[in-house]
């Protein structure tokens, strides 16, 4: 007999096999997911999830995909919450401060409580990252960020209404494309294969015989 | 002593670490192309003629296509029973992309840039696809040792010779203007202080040209392109699905049904370029097999171009990932990136041994997973199932302390959640199933050959990877095909005029079934998988 626990999806009870995901428990109870249910290996952040285990005061942030049951939970999914993005011409930025300061205002107004940390699914630093934003410091709060999967539930719990994971992109983007030095090595090849540098050795190649094809990959040297 | 497994696994665990030190001193032999095609034959799930069935209408009949995936063809349209009026136009664009991933996403940013009015339609919401859960990285020949030939000879034979060269020649040739492109929208490719690259080997690949953003590649170039596509101001129309192309009497597509997946309303869709980049079928289990992919991927696009006449190509090849999670059981199937062995972990049986190459094709990595399992060298897990370790202490051994947190997060944070420390204990790996190598036929401009309109983009495709795709070529061809057919459809456009929209292929697929004797009882596409369980006081 499988061991089996009581939870509370939006209050009602139902009695899941304890190995299940919040994810799995709620299908096993009969529930059709269409929100709040993406890759269902904790990349996508679709499936936002809050709970509370009766008699415990704490309110926990998960992915539902990511989260075994427990005795006595009461969840709730939070499938969509209007973080609030703000559309730019990436092209038109310049990567500083101001650029935050400019799109992303409220940032400003954090109070420092951590609620956004806490909440983290993914255990990132969240107010860390803001300071850094804050500061102008775009690389740091892109390293601090980046296994950020955008899941919102820092956004849910920050009194400042901060959109935290729109400001973790912001950065990165900005880093990504002018912070971070540039790859000559690929602008080179782009610039070669633009040329037609490998135009006569590609048709050669497709033009072979199957067999020879076949030869020069069985035979080919690969790098150690 | 530090024991996440259950007691068996440990006593194993103990002759993984006993031989440890040996195996490093070594590299596991590569197969020959003799060796590889025995062990396919006698282990990949492809070869198993039980989990097939013969296509019995439309352009590949005659031809096989795994079980689940003939039953969603020979399934009929929603619209034979909810009739929708076509001539109530709801949306009328010039290019209509269904699909919001990679490929769709990409495809709607270059045919914005190229001046046309482009639309997403899609099932979930933007970025829910296969491309957010790609970990492992992007091939693109962009080294001195490495050019695109060498790029295009790997591609080619780890795919058995059967891809379509001119797709293989336009991946690779355009595959560092990708990877520029993607570095312009902001996407942080893990590089050196000088700006070099960081690169690895895949399986199958005979240059280091794996880029990565550590193990949230796709990740990181699903959420900028999302934020891109936002930016533009491209709209996006979530949780609908298109559940049928609409034709004209030219024989041209005109359009889409869509379906609100919340509300269950129809809308109508008329564009003057239609493209497919619905992605994958992992939740299709072919085979009865977990899978790695995102909760849509049903094969949907398949259906709808198949039943307005576009043939399939390689829809019975199917891609295997070697190392799948296989315990603990929350995670069965969840992608474990062929990264880790890129970055130095073995693939290690029950009795400590290291008994292939690691980095292999997939395939062929897939095969000998099984047959060490079928063959009594796995390790026997709760609930029947078996696996082999994939031994990540020696990552760390090899890169020094801190390299799995560096360089593969997103695993460590996954075993973690289960108490699974995978710098101390190896990891339990079978293979899941990842990828569908074939897909809707496609020319060397990204169009299907029989609807001049219709272009297809990303996993729905089929052709570019021949008979098995190597790692990091679908982030690449989600990328390189999802920018092309951008690009071409924003230019066909210009040239089509529409004719009277109607539903006659739908009504004539319906009348070929019946007239076959077909009748499965479903509707397709599928759009969801089962998983609801209902009835159980039954």
């Amino acid at each position: 007999m499988e061991e089996m626990v009581n939870v509370y999806f939006y209050g009602k009870k139902y009695s899941v096999p304890a190995e299940l995901t919040i994810q799995t428990a709620m299908e096993y109870a009969g529930y059709t997911l269409k929100r709040g249910c993406g890759c269902r290996h904790g990349f996508c952040g679709a499936c936002t999830t809050i709970y509370r285990i009766k008699g415990k005061n704490e309110l926990k942030t998960c992915l539902a995909c990511q989260t075994k049951v427990e005795e006595g939970m009461y969840i709730t999914q939070i499938p969509y919450f209007p973080t609030d993005k703000r559309t730019y011409e990436v092209n038109d930025l310049q990567p500083g401060q101001k650029v935050m300061m400019e799109l992303y205002p409220e940032i400003y107004s954090c109070i420092g409580c951590n609620a956004c940390t806490k909440a983290c699914t993914q255990s990132l630093s969240v107010m860390q990252y803001i300071a850094y934003a804050q500061r102008g410091d775009l690389q740091k709060c892109a390293e601090e960020s980046f296994d950020c999967i955008m899941c919102g539930c820092c956004s849910v719990r920050c009194p400042a209404g901060i959109s935290h994971p729109m400001v973790g992109i912001l950065a990165r983007r900005l880093t990504g494309k002018y912070i971070a030095p540039e790859a000559k090595h690929l602008t080179k090849r782009v610039e070669e294969i633009n040329e037609g540098k490998f135009d006569e050795a590609m048709a050669d190649m497709m033009n072979k015989p199957i067999d020879e094809v076949k030869e020069l990959y069985n035979t080919r040297e690969i790098e150690k | 002593m530090y024991a996440p497994y259950p007691e068996n696994m440990m006593e194993s665990i103990k002759k993984v670490e006993a031989t440890r030190a040996a195996r490093m001193a070594t590299e596991p032999r590569r197969l020959t192309a003799d060796e590889k095609d025995a062990l396919l034959k006698a282990f990949h799930p492809d070869y198993n003629d039980d989990s097939f069935a013969e296509i019995k209408v439309g352009p590949n009949k005659g031809q096989r296509a795994p079980i689940e995936l003939a039953e969603m063809l020979h399934s009929t349209s929603r619209l034979m029973t909810d009739k929708v009026d076509i001539s109530k136009i709801d949306y009328d664009v010039d290019v209509l992309v269904i699909g919001g991933g990679g490929a769709g996403s990409s495809c709607a940013i270059e045919a914005h840039n190229a001046g046309a009015n482009v639309m997403i339609v899609t099932k979930l919401r933007i970025g829910d696809a296969n491309t957010m859960m790609a970990e492992g990285g992007i091939q693109a020949a962009d080294k001195e040792n490495d050019s695109p030939v060498q790029h295009y000879l790997d591609c080619f034979g780890g795919g058995h010779f059967a891809a379509r060269p001119e797709l293989v020649k336009r991946l690779v040739t355009e595959a560092p203007d990708a990877i520029k492109w993607l570095n312009e929208l902001g996407v942080e490719f893990d590089k050196e202080l000088d700006g070099t690259m960081v690169t690895t080997h895949g399986g199958g690949t005979s240059r280091k040209r794996m880029h990565a953003a550590k193990d949230y590649s796709g990740a990181e170039i699903m959420r900028t392109l999302r934020d891109e596509v936002i930016n533009l101001g491209i709209p996006v129309i979530e949780f609908t699905s298109a559940v049928e192309l609409i034709k004209d009497d030219k024989g041209q597509v005109a359009g889409a049904v869509l379906l609100n997946m919340e509300t269950g309303d129809y809308a109508v869709a008329k564009a003057k370029t239609v493209v497919i980049a619905t992605g994958g079928a992992g939740r299709m289990h072919y085979n009865g097999f977990p899978t790695s992919n995102h909760y849509g991927a049903t094969a949907d696009g398949l259906i709808l171009g198949y039943r307005a006449g576009a043939p399939l190509l390689y829809q019975d090849s199917i891609q295997y990932h070697p190392t799948g999670a296989v315990y603990p059981s929350q995670i069965l199937g969840a992608l474990v990136t062929e990264k880790v062995r890129s970055v130095g972990a073995q693939l290690v049986n029950a009795n400590g041994e290291a008994y292939i190459h690691p980095l292999e094709t997939r395939d062929v990595n897939a095969s000998g997973v099984i047959r060490e399992c079928r063959e009594g060298r796995g390790v026997d897990i709760p609930g029947g199932l078996k696996g082999v370790w994939l031994d990540t202490p020696m990552i760390e051994i090899l890169g020094g302390a801190g390299t799995i947190e560096k360089r593969i997060p997103a695993m460590f944070r996954m075993y973690m959640n289960y108490g699974i420390d995978m710098r101390k204990v190896p990891i339990l790996i079978y293979p899941t199933l990842h990828y569908q190598n074939g897909g809707l036929e496609i020319n060397g401009d990204g169009f299907t050959n029989v609807i001049p309109n219709l272009l297809v983009a990303g996993e729905a495709a089929g052709g570019i990877h021949g008979t098995n795709r190597l790692m990091g070529n679908s982030l690449l061809d989600v990328i390189v095909f999802g920018r092309n057919a951008g690009k071409k459809a924003a230019a066909k456009y210009k040239e089509v005029e529409i004719g009277n929209m109607n539903l006659d292929h739908v009504e004539a697929f319906d009348k070929e079934l019946k007239e076959a004797g077909l009748d499965t009882g479903e509707v397709s596409p599928k759009l969801l998988p089962k998983y609801a369980r209902h009835g159980r006081n039954v």
